[in-house]
């Protein structure tokens, strides 16, 4: 269900070498209906670059990215917002917005797309359910774990209902534990029928999953297999 | 929403108005002058009252007279005293004379201001021209060209200093809605995550530059009434007949029109440039 087809990503040179930066080369990946897949590989692979293309906040400089059959580039500017209600992102610094409760903001993300109260009222509840912070809800991040931070950040990405949840290291501020129950938690999203792209450098956890790997290194990928281990 | 952006754009607003209100008062100034502006066409003592009864027939039948009246000698005077009535000194003098030192007239009144000429000429030609003593008209053009010439040149320079201020305000509300936007970036970008439409996101600081200019055109007319409330006797002294406040409180929809579009031009313009340039979506 999402293509990327020759995709680079070139940015012009700043050093006396005359180089250029290849964030991302000629890459090509396919990623199938609730698959579960870890994209590994060091800070500077291209990982999170590969992301922000898929989600249309930067433009690759040659190729194509196609979600379904749509090719996401081409998409006007005015329905790009339809495109990121269909994907989900969990980013590694939460994001979340420091004034609101957990419930607020899981809610927001339903605000701002005009839904209205009663919507609200069911499916946030639904969502706090389902990351097991049902108890935590009107509590401010301030006041949240790192985890359960992250956890209010993956009820939000859940909120709309999306086929791709985009992971990008969000184990990467975690401890150990908390770092696998939010994988845990990703798992049990994968099961309910959502595709999960999870970025990662974590070596363990990918070891733990026994699913498809593909490893990136400066910007190409270098290896994907079905079940995959983390090789440094 | 600042105190800054407001404040400038109230002056504009101000200016504009000022502006329009000048404009407004000068017409009726130079109407009135127009008005005011006749021929009076002053004869010589020895003149009797029949002679100069036809003189008035005569001028009467021109096509370019609208109006001719006739004061006499006495009735000039008359008019003379009553109008110098406080002073004294003045009176005494006259009476000190002896004699009745005004002369009679005829104020001829033409149908338009630019038929005056043309009745000079008559006159010049006039069959009873040697019991003329004077022809009161030539005095009183220059002045009206006068007034016509500073009032352009006023407007003129009003509107340039307008443009220059609406052109501070526009930079004012454009930087303040630039600096909202930069204050805001991480709850923009986390509602570009979630989703959120462009109008939801440029929505609100499209909003602070209509609201922004709303307020100004208000606080314009709150200070506004006032101010005309008690400088309107000052001005009526300069324009008889024209009340500043009367003016105002019977033209109010025109007014405050004028106000809120300058206002909400100003704000709408400089958010929409503002948020198309520094809002990415």
């Amino acid at each position: 269900m999402i293509r990327f087809q020759n995709v680079s990503k070139i940015y012009p040179s700043n050093s006396d070498s005359g180089l250029q930066t290849y964030a991302l080369d000629d890459v090509n990946l396919q990623v199938g209906k609730k698959e579960f897949i870890s994209l590994v590989g060091k800070s500077g692979a291209g990982k999170t670059t590969l992301f922000r293309i898929l989600l249309v906040e930067e433009k690759p400089t040659s190729g194509q990215v196609f979600l379904d059959s749509q090719e996401v580039h081409k998409i006007k500017k005015s329905r790009l917002p339809y495109l990121r209600r269909r994907i989900g992102a969990v980013f590694q610094d939460y994001k979340l917005l420091p004034s609101k409760t957990a419930y607020e903001n899981i809610a927001y993300a339903l605000e701002v797309i005009g839904a209205n109260d009663e919507e609200i009222q069911k499916d946030v509840p639904e969502v706090l359910q389902i990351v097991g912070l049902a108890d935590k809800a009107n509590n401010f991040p301030v006041e949240l774990s790192g985890g359960e931070k992250q956890r209010v950040a993956i009820a939000r990405a859940l909120i709309h209902r999306p086929e791709v949840i985009l992971a990008d290291e969000p184990t990467g501020n975690l401890d150990p534990y908390n770092a696998s129950d939010i994988i845990q938690l990703l798992l049990k999203i994968n099961e309910l029928g959502t595709t999960v792209i999870l970025a990662t450098h974590n070596k363990d956890i990918v070891n733990n999953l026994g699913r498809r790997v593909v490893t990136m290194e400066n910007g190409k990928i270098i290896r994907d297999e079905e079940k995959g281990r983390f090789v440094l | 929403m600042s105190a800054a952006t407001i404040f400038i754009i109230v002056l504009t607003i101000f200016l504009v108005t000022s502006l329009f209100i000048f404009q407004k008062a000068a017409t009726l100034l130079i109407a009135d002058l127009q008005e005011k502006v006749d021929i009076s066409v002053y004869f010589k003592d020895t003149a009797d009252e029949q002679q100069i009864l036809d003189a008035k027939k005569d001028l009467v039948s021109l096509p370019e007279v609208k109006d001719v009246q006739y004061t006499s000698a006495e009735a000039a005077l008359e008019a003379f005293v009553a109008k110098h009535k406080d002073e004294p000194v003045l009176i005494e003098s006259i009476v000190e004379l002896g004699a009745n030192p005004l002369l009679a007239s005829l104020d001829i009144k033409a149908g338009q201001a630019s038929q005056y000429d043309a009745i000079a000429s008559f006159l010049q030609e006039a069959p009873f021209k040697d019991l003329i003593e004077k022809v009161d008209y030539y005095q009183r053009k220059p002045v009206i060209e006068r007034i016509f010439s500073i009032t352009s040149a006023v407007a003129k320079g009003g509107i340039l200093l307008s443009i220059i201020l609406a052109l501070v305000a526009f930079l004012v509300t454009f930087n303040q809605i630039r600096m909202a936007i930069y204050s805001s970036r991480e709850e923009i970008s986390i509602q570009r995550l979630v989703g959120a439409s462009n109008r939801f996101i440029r929505g609100p600081f499209l909003a602070e530059g209509v609201i922004s200019g709303f307020f100004a055109a208000l606080i314009s007319l709150l200070i506004l009434l006032p101010l005309s409330f008690f400088l309107g006797p000052k001005a009526e002294v300069f324009l008889p007949g024209f009340n500043l406040f009367h003016y105002l409180t019977s033209n109010f929809f025109l007014i405050f029109s004028i106000q809120l579009i300058t206002g909400m031009a100003v704000g709408v313009i400089s958010s929409l440039i503002a948020v198309r340039k520094y809002l990415e979506v």
